[in-house]
């Protein structure tokens, strides 16, 4: 479905993924796990096709999508992603999850239904009409998911969609996402939540300091990590519960 | 001091009772300031976004110069307007020199570069996230922009009021290309330079709170539109 290959970027002057390769079949639910500012966001950018590779490849259904405004254009109509700050437009809720829907020239008589259906799916039945500014984080991000959901993607890139989302919203949340991975849509999802990475993932790619360094299944990883380095983030940890999380890169001896 | 009280006094009767001299100043007023604005607006916004949106060779210091005509005197610019107007100039041959139609042009010119540069400001106001949701969730560039364009919507309409409240209270233009001809091309502005200098106290003054409420009132709307009522 998606597939980086020897993705590289720069920066601020640094090298922020080294080469990257991993691939997303149709149907799977691929987790990026990793400490903050070890790439992810980058590398849900670019295979977003928001940003171009510093080198590489982006594939998408197995081709080449990094090139050509068109290309990138019509791969990204097919796919949809949540970030891990909701950025609404300023206008009501509506406007905002039929957004997606507009720009595809989907008729008006058909948006109305789709937008009802899918704040239904995040629990938001009937905001319509509501300001999307007047919203709070966890309402926001709802609305965020409702709109990327509302094209129905064949691929969902999530940015830790639910970093800083009181519990009830991020169970809800990943309800959906086991519902919609259920459904057979393919899910690419970072966090930095190795519980959810756990639950939800199919398979979980490591990701350190800009390069993969192990991609296998949630059990293979969890159960042995392999190496030292990822045994340190990943090992010792599980027993302590799902909400735990991978501590910052900054307050690591 | 009682000269003024009375003045004033006198001044709010000539409004009040809807004097026709102070009416069809007014509107006279309004209507070129407002077809300068309309005109402006659409050469402005464009241009803004064109500058906005593409990245070329030079572009900070094209914005550093439209910034620098923001404060250009208006006597300057109807100098300049005067100049391409008159008979022997470049566009002499319209005959726009002391008409409102030449006023138009001229504060069309006048407010051009103000309502240029607040428009480009208005659309660097806008988050990057912005773009980024848009294209995203699958926008072509121009609907991206299209997008960025409404999110910068009260910004824009501000940079509008502006320009339109700056057309309306300048004076070098409204002299020097309209020429201040009774019943033709006098306005707010120049009608109260001349009443003021010829004594008729109570009607500059009458046409200066007009002046002053119609600019309150633009300010008023400025802020409004830009989500604060007094501030
Ligand atoms: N626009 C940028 N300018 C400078 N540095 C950046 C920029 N974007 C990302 N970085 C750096 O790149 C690294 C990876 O960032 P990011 O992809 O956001 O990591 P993560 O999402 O895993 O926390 C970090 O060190 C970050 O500081
Ligand atoms: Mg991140």
């Amino acid at each position: 479905m998606i597939e980086a290959m020897g993705v590289r970027a720069v920066r601020g002057g640094g090298e922020v993924l080294k080469g990257v390769s991993l691939k997303a079949e149709k149907g799977e639910a691929l987790a990026i796990i990793g400490p903050t500012g070890s790439g992810k966001t980058t590398l849900l950018r670019i295979l977003n096709l928001l940003d171009p590779p510093g080198g590489g490849r982006v594939l998408f259904d197995g081709v080449d999508v990094s090139a050509g405004d068109r290309a990138r254009l019509l791969a990204r109509r097919r796919m949809a992603m949540v970030f891990q700050k909701p950025s609404l437009f300023n206008a009501t809720v509506e406007k905002n999850v039929s957004y997606g829907l507009r720009v595809r020239g989907v008729s008006a008589s058909a948006i109305d239904g789709l937008v009802g259906a899918a704040l239904r799916e995040v629990g938001l039945s009937g905001w319509e009409k509501r300001g999307a500014f007047g919203l709070s984080g966890g309402e926001a991000q709802r609305v965020a998911l409702a709109r990327a959901l509302v094209t129905d993607p064949e691929l969902l890139l999530l940015d830790e969609a639910t970093a800083n989302l009181d519990p009830r919203t991020t169970e809800a949340i990943e309800a959906l996402i086991r519902r919609v991975r259920d459904d057979g849509m393919t899910v690419v999802m970072a966090t930095h939540d190795l519980g959810q990475a756990r639950e939800l993932a199919d398979r979980v790619a490591v990701l350190m300091e800009g390069e993969v360094v192990v991609l296998g299944t949630a059990e293979e990883i969890f159960d042995s990590p392999g190496s030292e380095e990822v045994g340190r983030f990943v090992g010792g940890r599980r027993r302590q519960g799902r909400s735990l999380m991978i501590p910052d890169r900054t307050s690591h001896p | 001091m009682d000269e003024i009280g009375a003045g004033f006094v006198r001044a709010v009767e000539l409004i009040v009772s809807l004097d026709p001299a102070v009416v069809d100043i007014t509107v006279r007023s309004l209507i070129i300031a407002l077809t300068s604005t309309a005109i402006a607006t659409t050469i402005a916004v464009p241009i803004g976004g064109l500058i906005h949106f593409h990245n070329f060779w030079g572009k900070r210091a094209v914005i550093n110069v439209i910034q620098t005509l923001y404060s250009l005197p208006t006597v300057t610019v109807g100098l300049l307007v005067f100049l391409l107007l008159s008979r022997s100039g470049p566009f002499g041959g319209l005959g726009l020199l002391f008409t409102p139609a030449g006023m138009v042009v001229g504060q069309t010119v006048l407010i051009v570069p103000i309502m240029t540069g607040l428009t480009i400001a208005a659309l660097s106001g806008v988050a990057d996230q912005v773009r980024d949701s848009a294209v995203s969730l699958g926008a072509s560039k121009y609907q991206a922009i299209f997008t960025i364009m409404g999110e910068a919507r009260a910004a824009m309409m501000a940079a509008v009021l502006l320009g339109f409240g700056r057309a309306l209270s300048e004076v070098g233009v409204a002299m020097m290309i309209g020429g201040n001809i009774r019943g033709y091309t006098r306005v707010l502005t120049t009608a109260i330079a001349l009443e003021t200098s010829r004594g008729d106290i109570e009607f500059s003054m009458a046409l200066g709170i007009i002046l002053v409420s119609i600019s309150l009132i633009v300010n008023l709307l400025v802020n409004r539109v830009q989500g604060r009522w007094w501030a």
